[in-house]
């Protein structure tokens, strides 16, 4: 059976459980490194990116991750989450775990009030566009060549996106009650360990 | 996998929809896990957002202080809050007083990410609360119990906090409001169909939220404890009990070492449930905030009283 493992430090983490759960999937709430081991899937929830890696670092989760991406695990990161996954900021703060060659912008779209929701499509997602919360979101603002991708704000603002079994989405598929990204997840840690 | 093409970006929505239920309440819901600090200047802000805070509360004076010196609190100045915005890259919050909706619009023009309608503040009105759903900016609010919680989301806030008693170190209020609140959702949870309506009446609170919470068992807002924490854990107790997160108020500030209290804090909101980290990160802090035992306080300076 697949296992998703989601990291509770801090943020939505409840969740993406349930929607994982919702798909008959094992789960798991990942809080120390050692909770990583035999996972097909890792998810870094959305939450507050500084605290999430200061608490990821505490325990040694930057190099735990690394070595358990290096075995084949499959890893998603939603709005905090693919900041902390990114090797690259335009803020000068919180310093990311570096797994995914582009560079994420915090905070893209704005304060609070300019938090939305939108219908997007999604790069081979049947059932049409995919409806999109965003909440103090980030946005990629480059991406290396190993980097595709899936969804676009307005033609030229990355918001998903894919390299190997690393998946990142500015906004936040559990949020709402359509588990199409979780899908596309699963089948991606499912891709052999 | 199938790639982008510019066909798929053009069936994209027409219009982003800012200001919803579900943004406000989203932002609450990545706030879950973690601890909002009460800060008076840009650099207590930068310390609280190094320590791991999930967002600060921009004020003039904690709790305690406002306690001490007495006379009318009211939103802070817009300097300060705007000095606090700029400092930090997480949420900030902001206080109105009770009822009072033009310091709310003000709070709102200055880009504050979530206001307090806050009992810490002298209330401005005394009969009605702030109309929450006029505004894109979302709204937490304290309560001392399930009927005042529902009411105050009712009107239209998208987060809700134990009132506790602010400004005292003394944890009791808070567990009080938590422990009233949460073991009231299980009875309402457990109830017959039949007795909904004459608890809605009995609690004064909307007969859909009631509804809502014997079909779910939860409240439809994220649910934080405030009021009186002033350790790691006090904290840790609060989320054993069964709230999403933590707010400290005077707690981190007024202790000797607030950097290393911050921290631990945060620590302890997270591994909340793991008594070996807790041992280890409750060591070596200082001395918590001077405290005030709230059962020997009279009525009227009891903050928890304010608001319905």
């Amino acid at each position: 059976m697949t296992r998703i493992g989601v990291l509770a430090l801090q943020g939505d983490f409840h969740e993406h459980i349930q929607a994982l759960e919702s798909l008959g999937v094992e789960t798991s709430e990942v809080r120390l490194p050692m909770h990583l081991e035999g996972l097909d899937g890792l998810i870094i929830p959305g939450g507050e990116s500084t605290t999430i890696v200061k608490l990821g670092d505490l325990y040694g989760f930057r190099e735990a991750i690394r070595v358990e991406l290096d075995r084949g695990m499959a890893l998603w990161g939603t709005c905090a989450g693919m900041i902390v996954i990114a090797n690259e900021l335009t803020d000068d703060r919180p310093t990311p775990f570096g797994y995914v060659d582009m560079k994420v912008s915090r905070n893209w779209f704005g304060r609070q009030v300019d938090s939305f929701e939108q219908d997007i499509a999604i790069a081979g997602m049947e059932g049409g566009p995919y409806h999109c919360v965003f909440i103090r979101a980030p946005a990629v603002a480059s991406l290396g060549d190993s980097v595709e991708v899936l969804a676009n704000f307005d033609g030229i603002t990355p918001v998903a996106v894919r390299s190997g079994k690393i998946m990142a989405t500015a906004f936040h598929p559990e949020l709402t009650d359509d588990t199409r990204v979780h899908e596309m997840f699963i089948a991606l840690a499912r891709n052999g360990r | 996998m199938a790639t982008l093409t510019s066909a798929d970006t053009q069936k994209n929505g027409a219009k982003p929809e800012t200001g919803s239920w579900r943004v406000k309440g989203g932002l609450a819901q990545m706030l879950k896990g973690g601890v909002i600090m009460d800060v008076v200047t840009p650099d207590q802000a930068k310390i609280a957002e190094d320590a791991g805070a999930v967002a600060v509360m921009a004020l003039e004076r904690v709790p305690s202080d406002i306690r001490a010196q007495g006379g009318v609190a009211r939103m802070s100045d817009p300097d300060l809050i705007t000095g606090i915005i700029k400092a930090v890259s997480i949420p900030v919050m902001a206080k109105a007083r009770i009822g009072h909706f033009v310091e709310a619009q003000i709070l709102e023009a200055l880009g504050v990410d979530y206001a307090d309608e806050s009992e810490v503040l002298t209330p401005a009105d005394t009969a009605f609360h702030i109309n929450k759903w006029d505004f894109k900016m979302p709204f937490v609010c304290g309560c001392t119990n399930l009927g005042e919680a529902l009411r105050r989301i009712g009107e239209g806030a998208a987060m809700i906090r134990t009132k506790g008693e602010a400004g005292t170190g003394d944890v009791v209020q808070a567990v009080t409001h938590a422990r009233n609140v949460l073991g009231h959702i299980t009875k309402i949870k457990n109830m017959p169909e039949q007795e909904l309506m004459t608890e809605a009446k009995n609690l004064g609170a909307p007969y859909e939220l009631i509804r809502e919470i014997h079909a779910t068992g939860k409240l439809p807002v994220v649910n934080f404890a405030a009021g009186g924490i002033a350790t790691p854990a006090d904290a840790a107790l609060l989320m054993q009990i069964g709230v999403e997160g933590v707010f400290v108020g005077s707690g981190i500030f007024k202790s000797s070492e607030p950097e290393k209290m911050a921290a631990a804090i945060v620590k302890a909101t997270t591994h909340f449930d793991n008594p070996d980290i807790l041992a280890e990160i409750s060591a070596g802090l200082g001395k918590a905030m001077p405290g005030l035992e709230v059962s020997k306080m009279a009525d009227s300076e009891r903050l928890e009283k304010r608001g319905w």
